[in-house]
């Protein structure tokens, strides 16, 4: 019995404590579903956002995060232990946490990210007027202007291949708008699925004969094994253009998209706005600014690919 | 942990307890290694999910979704039994074939429920507070589940189901059909796991065509550490205690993700939870053969 009432004190010391630090501290509690390099560069970028912004980890700012190592039962659980830790922000990153925080709570902002679309996710009613707890910045990418790019790298392009996650949102989106894209300027689009990240390589090499050229969407499974899909790619000599910047560094010829770390600080101010006591249905979703095209030459040398003088001088970023 | 936390892990652990069931019943009772859960599980969601996008009422929808576990647990018994496929590969071909029919079903990888009726909304009409009223409506439907299944397995088919995992010979020496009890036994098995993905996908808003992956996983660690803790022969012991070894095991994947405060990072957690339930295995095993050390020495 003696036990019981010990157990209970420091319980109740614990959480006297800890409601007393949190009256000075403002508490973000991110929930991201995988760890990839993507994913780990936005979250990273929401950090270093909120510290712009004045909020420094372990001052005046608690900024807890977990992953869901990929599975949407724990990525519900980690919902659920954080909405009962009732942080002043949640952050969702990628589309299951985001449904997951969302449906575990109506009264804590959530604010989602790295979402390509909260729409269908059902995760806002409109864009402009989310109207209820949930706001956020959706990391759609410009798929049109890919499909230029790809023309201009490769003249008389006749076939796009594209490897994704059939079993992933953001993929599924993604080719669509490819496909549409593609259809309008009469290019074929061959499609490689990869339901894991082990199946990209293997997707790669099927299509790799067929096309001109390999896209790779800013899909969680791709993005986690994006070498092994430049690997064969580059094997077949063929070019991979990107979604995400990131890419570039790892082989692709080109990207035209975003700096994940951009979007994470670009997240910073939907979560600084809350913070502030915004109310998040007022929100109107924003989408991730500054699409930047870089380039590879070493690849593209060795591809025997021709880069034009114009294409250089809109890269923002060159390697050499 | 927070009470919300606690709440919330105890909905997903008897959620779970009607995956474990499905386990038990296939592993225990008939001794047939089945997989097919990865697939129904989702498989449940995706069905429920569905039909409540297109205005089926969500108590229909849910039954749908039983009859679609029950229809993977069927096609594995037929690869099984009839085409004569190892039980284990039987599954696990239903299991990769439903992702297939399962992003077939929805149209894509993921529908949203949030704003939809499910049968939760329905109570929620009544003004009874979402964090109660889901809880306790999972618990009356696994409480109802985990009394029909034990009144079948204490009927006389029930018997003979039984006796098809222990000794199948037996059963058609006395006329059964293995084979019958076998689909039988499959479809109760998956229709329990299409239940549990129906329920999940209702109280979280999404189905996601990824939310089967480990689902195996999970209802094996829930049986063996559920009967591990709680032995006993009776079957109403063996029932309770599958689902309470779910419970157990989110109630350890809940600790491992509050443990961000002794240096571990949040990659960690499938190592925590890992640890965890070994941790509760290996006790009573240790505290058994401690005691059994003393009284050895006692006799001396």
């Amino acid at each position: 019995m003696k036990n019981i009432h010990f157990f209970c004190c420091a319980l109740l010391v614990l959480l006297v404590s800890t409601n007393i630090a949190s009256a000075k501290t403002y508490k973000v509690a991110v929930s991201q579903i995988v760890e990839h390099p993507a994913l780990d560069a936005t979250r990273q970028g929401l950090l270093d956002g909120l510290k712009a912004k004045g909020y420094e980890q372990g001052e005046n700012l608690d900024f807890v995060y977990q992953t869901a190592q990929g599975n949407p039962a724990i990525a519900v659980q980690i919902a659920k232990q954080f909405v009962g830790e009732k942080p002043d922000v949640l952050v969702g990153i990628a589309t299951p946490t985001a449904q997951a925080l969302a449906a575990s709570t109506r009264t804590i902002p959530v604010v989602f990210t790295a979402v390509t679309d909260p729409l269908g996710a059902k995760l806002v009613k409109s864009l402009e007027h989310p109207g209820a707890n949930v706001t956020g910045l959706s990391d759609l990418t410009p798929v049109a202007q890919h499909v230029d790019l790809m023309q201009e790298l490769v003249p008389g392009l006749k076939a796009i291949g594209v490897v994704y996650n059939p079993g992933e949102a953001n993929g599924v989106t993604l080719v669509e708008l490819l496909k549409k894209a593609a259809k309008a300027k009469n290019i074929k689009v061959v499609e490689g699925s990869a339901l894991k990240s082990a199946d990209v390589q293997f997707a790669a090499r099927i299509i790799a004969s067929k096309v001109q050229v390999i896209y790779a969407p800013t899909d969680n499974t791709v993005a986690s094994a994006i070498d092994a899909l430049i690997g064969v790619a580059n094997q077949a000599k063929i070019p991979v253009v990107g979604g995400s910047t990131s890419f570039v560094a790892n082989g692709a010829v080109a990207s035209l998209g975003f700096d994940y770390y951009q979007v994470g600080v670009q997240t910073a101010d939907y979560v600084d706005a809350v913070l502030k006591g915004k109310n998040p249905g007022d929100m109107a979703v924003g989408f991730a600014k500054g699409s930047d095209l870089f380039l590879n030459m070493k690849v593209a040398d060795k591809l025997g690919i021709s880069i034009s003088d114009e294409l250089l001088k809109r890269a923002s970023n060159i390697i050499k | 942990m927070s009470l919300f936390a606690f709440l919330g892990t105890l909905e997903i652990g008897l959620i779970y307890g009607l995956v474990a069931l499905g386990v038990y019943l296939t592993f225990r009772v008939l001794d047939f290694p089945d997989l097919t859960v990865d697939g129904s599980f989702p498989m449940g969601g995706a069905v429920a999910a569905t039909a409540i996008v297109a205005g089926v009422n969500p108590w229909l929808a849910t039954g749908f979704a039983i009859l679609a576990g029950a229809a993977c647990g069927l096609v594995t018994a037929f690869l099984a039994v009839r085409c004569g496929i190892l039980h284990l590969l039987a599954s696990i071909l239903t299991m990769i074939a439903a992702f297939s029919i399962n992003i077939r079903i929805m149209g894509r990888p993921n529908i949203a429920l949030l704003g939809e009726n499910t049968i939760f909304t329905s109570i929620e009409k009544f003004g009874i507070d979402p964090l109660y009223g889901n809880l306790g409506m999972v618990f009356v439907i696994v409480l109802l589940v985990a009394f029909l299944i034990l009144r079948l397995l204490s009927s006389d088919f029930g018997l003979a189901l039984r006796a098809t995992g222990v000794n199948d010979a037996m059963v058609a020496a006395q006329g059964g059909s293995v084979g019958y009890y076998t689909y039988v036994g499959l479809a109760l098995s998956n229709g329990l796991v299409g239940l549990a993905g129906a329920l999940f996908t209702m109280s979280n808003s999404f189905a996601d065509v990824t939310s089967g992956v480990g689902t195996i996983v999970v209802g094996l660690a829930a049986v063996i550490l559920g009967q591990t803790l709680l032995s006993g022969r009776q079957l109403w012991v063996a029932v309770i205690a599958v689902i309470l070894g779910s419970i157990l095991y989110r109630l350890a994947v809940a600790f491992a993700l509050s443990t961000g405060m002794f240096g571990m990072q949040a990659s960690d957690l499938n190592l925590i939870t890992a640890v965890l339930v070994a941790a509760a295995l290996i006790v009573p095993k240790m505290k058994s053969k401690v005691r059994a050390k003393i009284s050895r020495r006692k006799t001396k």
